[in-house]
């Protein structure tokens, strides 16, 4: 039987029914229609999926949809600032941070909780914290690279608010 | 040459924005108004006759729209090697018997995934089980089941290549020795799995299919077969593409049963393969047994080289023929060789046909090479390092009736790594050691088995009355940048900028045939197509310019960052964007066309150019544990002129990765035929944390056949990995190994049986 999910999807409120064994991958591919988030792997293994609830990183595969009843979720689609990419996006594609690109929404979402955690984090640490995420095409050199480049910005971002 | 404005410059990826956002489409992605969801119900066994299938219980179901076995398909088969029939060895749906656990018997469509998959269960199928093959050295003695009833001793396809004297040349060698290997699948595992949706219109009896496929052309030809319609009846498109790496070049069970489920429902029909059945039953490396034979002088000079190969070729041909005659051919890279015999069989065994992953008979032949002459110079005391360089392939250099290499940056690539070790490397302890390789690889094959009377690579170029330009091609981006590349290529030629031109790519229906993302042909074929497409425009242009000019046809014009103007005389010349209004009012408003094409000539037999390369990797070798970390790579690099820095690094970063995977982790262990780790859980890729950092150094040459110069980036550096790791282990504990795949237990065992030797 169906059940009512009230959640925020990218700051909008959404309010559905969902059978309970749905996942949240499923709910917001085939019901809201946000096919940026991508499922690769049918096993929890390759982090593909991921997306933030209430800041965390998440794999939308690995937990019911209804587990985000009265949350916040961040998919892929909701990190540019209307026409404006945010500095992560503008640093996965200035560092050639992706290839093929499919698994790219989960290592940007991810990237996003890591930076909000850490803002400065060591190779070793985006290493660490990024380990889950299976890239087959780039040999994660650039991804790490990416995400060190993207701290720089959101730091430069956030003292410039800072001195207006 | 003149300074480029954008060739070699670093360059951000065309389809950046949409890849970042979550916009760019692909086929994972699509859907279509009133589509169904197909599913195959595959054999569980090795080997069986079909003896009946009874799908009346299935079609009852509710939400179930169409359910299709054998005897429902138009009954073409289907191949890559179209040359020859008797290797176009494919079914859409197997209907006399299964060959390998997998085969597909049996399509669902209905109106959702679920119970398209619950109504497989209830397709009842009987079969009668016939004893299996599995190993390629099983399959080829006389009383070996058959695969395919009409292939004697299950000998799929043969090679032999010979040149110079090869028993004169062993005759005259001081040192000979001979090796055996053993060598192991892997799986290309794209993160997109292969998925295909098809509709197809009843009213014009037309066909079109949206597929995950790194050859769009291969896959009309190959729908066009298995379907026995015309080939401009079928409109192939690719969207964007979730990685390739070799496993999709062959039409696949997914598209041409969506297609037979659209063609029977008249709606669009989708399917999408899971994890399990990607790793179960796509196309995966070629696995082999090699006997290597070599003969040198005491100084090291390579004399002579005998190579026999036996393949494990799996139920089906497909890509699978090449790949026995390109190891054949790396078993000589990159090397001066004076006298070479190859001998192989690619035989059918009872599993998923093997093809290609990245360089594809490359890897196998090249850690067969590499780790043999690190072998022979230890016996013949001499640096392993110096042993190449005496042997390295120069600029110019011929195989007889082979291959012909142009530009080689080799022997500075050897230095340069040389020189990077020395400086890098001086604290290595007693458990480090440096393994030294060298590398080559193709830029596309010259070979033409699908037998297309088209060039191997064709493009269109469009100007708009703005100066804006369409650009049309079927290069075929997965991943690898191509779409960047052509877009670079096209603005340079046309002297403008990567901002006024809109790419096209992969249609088969508005775009003019390429052959699609194999064998690094990308740049070199398909951007020589681009190139002289813009060319062909270009002159258009200066006419015009010239004729506003007034200027004798002796005096040269350049287009170049927007302006077209005389060579000798910059100032002299006009804005590239009023030419083309001038260009298209002064010709009674014909809308301005270039099209351009690429066909290799007087290039060998092989490839039309070569990259090539040095690879040094530093290991600590657990001697308790007999675990490897590989601590730094460093690579000198020769791909030409790079045409973006960016996706070089990319590429190259990329391949080692997938060399590593291969060469210590990567494995697809089999028992009855049934592939045991069907899953990221069990298959183990590297992760972040495993990956080395990689020093890479250009070396720059340029390719006079190649489009401003460039070489293929995309595959070599796979294959000098996985003999570095073994060469350096060799070089810290001495140990040899037969096969790939280096766990720390066949290491640890591999040390142990060479401490007892010792002791």
């Amino acid at each position: 039987m169906k059940k009512e999910l009230k959640f925020v999807v990218n700051g909008n409120p959404y309010d559905i029914w969902v059978e309970p064994n749905t996942l949240l991958v499923q709910v917001l591919r085939d019901e809201l229609g946000l096919r940026g988030t991508h499922r690769a792997c049918d096993s929890g293994t390759c982090c593909a999926c991921t997306v933030n609830l209430d800041g965390m990183a998440v794999k939308s595969c690995s937990i019911l949809a209804l587990q985000a009843n009265g949350r916040e979720i961040l998919t892929i689609e909701g990190m540019a600032n209307g026409a404006e990419l945010h500095p992560i996006q503008q640093a996965f594609i200035d560092n050639w941070a992706f290839q093929c690109g499919f698994c790219t929404s989960g290592q940007i979402m991810a990237s996003n909780a890591l930076l909000k955690e850490n803002p400065n984090p060591t190779r070793e640490e985006v290493q660490l914290q990024m380990d889950g995420h299976l890239c087959r095409c780039t040999g994660y050199n650039m991804i790490n690279e990416a995400i060190r480049d993207a701290a720089g910005r959101l730091q430069a971002q956030k003292s410039q608010e800072k001195t207006k | 040459m003149s300074e480029y404005s954008i060739i070699g410059k670093p360059t951000t990826n065309v389809d950046g924005a949409a890849k970042v956002s979550g916009e760019a489409v692909y086929t994972f992605d699509m859907t279509l108004p009133n589509m169904l969801y197909g599913k195959l119900l595959r054999s569980p066994h090795p080997h069986a006759r079909i003896i009946s299938i009874d799908t009346s219980e299935a079609e009852k179901l509710p939400g179930v729209k169409a359910v299709i076995t054998g005897k429902d398909t138009p009954g073409g088969r289907y191949g890559l090697w179209r040359r020859f029939p008797e290797l176009c060895d494919q079914e859409v749906l197997a209907t006399t018997k299964v060959r390998f656990i997998g085969d597909p018997v049996a399509a669902v469509a209905a109106v959702s995934e679920a119970i398209a998959e619950n109504a497989l269960d209830f397709i009842n199928v009987e079969y009668e089980l016939l004893p299996a093959v599995f190993e390629p050295l099983d399959a080829i003695k006389d009383d070996a089941p058959l695969v395919h009833d009409d292939c004697d001793n299950n000998i799929n396809n043969t090679r032999h290549i010979e040149w110079g004297d090869v028993d004169e040349g062993f005759k005259n060698s001081d040192y000979i020795r001979e090796d055996r290997f053993i060598y192991s699948s892997q799986h290309p595992s794209p993160t997109e799995v292969h998925n295909s949706l098809a509709s197809y219109d009843k009213g014009n009896g037309r066909l079109t299919v949206w597929s995950s496929t790194q050859s769009p052309y291969y896959l009309q030809l190959g729908l066009a077969d298995g379907l026995k319609m015309r080939e401009g009846d079928i409109r192939v498109i690719k969207p964007h593409v979730g990685g390739g790496f070799g496993g999709k070049n062959s039409t696949m069970p997914d598209s041409v049963n969506a297609a037979v489920l659209s063609m029977k429902t008249g709606r669009p029909v989708k399917i999408v393969f899971n994890r399990e059945e990607e790793f179960t039953c796509t196309e995966h490396r070629t696995a082999m047994h090699l006997a290597v034979k070599i003969g040198l002088k005491k100084d090291g000079t390579i004399m002579a080289k005998e190579f026999k190969l036996i393949t494990d070729g799996g139920a089906y041909t497909a890509l699978g023929a090449t790949t026995l005659y390109l190891t054949g051919t790396y078993a000589t890279f990159p090397y001066k060789i004076p006298s070479y015999r190859y001998d192989g069989v690619r035989t059918y065994t009872n599993k998923m046909w093997a093809t290609s992953v990245r360089n594809f008979g490359g890897t196998e032949a090249i850690y067969a090479s590499e780790t043999q002459l690190d072998r022979a110079a230890h016996d013949l005391g001499i640096d392993p390092i110096e042993i190449r360089r005496k042997n390295a392939m120069t600029p110019g250099y011929e195989a007889p009736g082979q291959y012909n290499v142009g530009s080689c940056g080799l022997l500075p690539s050897i230095d340069k790594v040389e020189e990077r070790i020395k400086e890098k490397w001086t604290d290595l302890s007693k458990d480090e050691g440096v393994g030294f390789t060298l590398f080559a690889y193709m830029c596309g094959g010259i070979f033409n088995w699908i037998d297309t009377p088209y060039a191997f690579s064709g493009a269109m170029v469009k100007v708009n009355i703005d100066g804006t330009v369409d650009l049309f091609t079927q290069g075929s981006d997965i991943g690898q940048g191509t779409n960047t590349v052509n877009v670079m290529i096209c603005a340079e030629e046309l002297g403008i900028g990567i901002e006024d031109i809109r790419l096209h790519p992969a249609d088969t229906a508005t775009t003019p045939v390429d052959l699609g993302a194999w064998a690094s042909r990308e740049t070199m074929m398909n951007g020589n197509a681009v190139k002289d497409a813009a060319s062909n425009v270009k002159k258009k242009l200066i006419e015009v310019a010239r004729m506003k000019l007034g200027e004798n046809i002796v005096y040269d014009l350049e287009v170049k960052d927007k302006r077209i103007f005389l060579a000798l005389r910059p100032e002299r010349g006009f804005s590239y964007y009023d030419i083309v209004k001038d260009a298209i009012k002064l010709n009674d408003g014909e809308p301005i066309l270039g099209v351009g094409h690429y066909t290799p000539h007087r290039k060998g037999m092989v490839s039309p150019a070569w990259s090539f390369g040095s690879m040094a990797i530093r290991v600590k070798v657990d001697r308790e544990t007999g675990l490897v970390e590989v601590k730094d790579v460093i690579v000198a690099h020769d791909c030409g002129q790079p045409i973006n820095p960016l996706g070089v690094r990319g590429q190259v970063e990329g391949s080692v990765h997938l060399g590593l995977g291969w060469g210590l982790c990567e494995d697809l262990p089999t028992d009855n035929g049934l592939i045991l780790n069907p899953s990221f859980a069990d298959y183990k890729i590297f992760r972040t944390r495993d990956m080395p950092q990689i020093e890479l150094h250009e070396v720059p040459t340029y390719e006079p056949g190649g489009p401003f110069g460039a070489k293929e980036s995309a595959e070599g550096a796979v294959a000098p990995t996985s003999p570095a790791i073994a060469n350096a282990i060799y070089n810290v504990t001495g140990a040899t190994f037969d096969s790939n795949v280096l766990k720390p237990e066949k290491v640890l065992k591999a040390i142990r049986e060479k401490e007892g030797k010792e002791n």
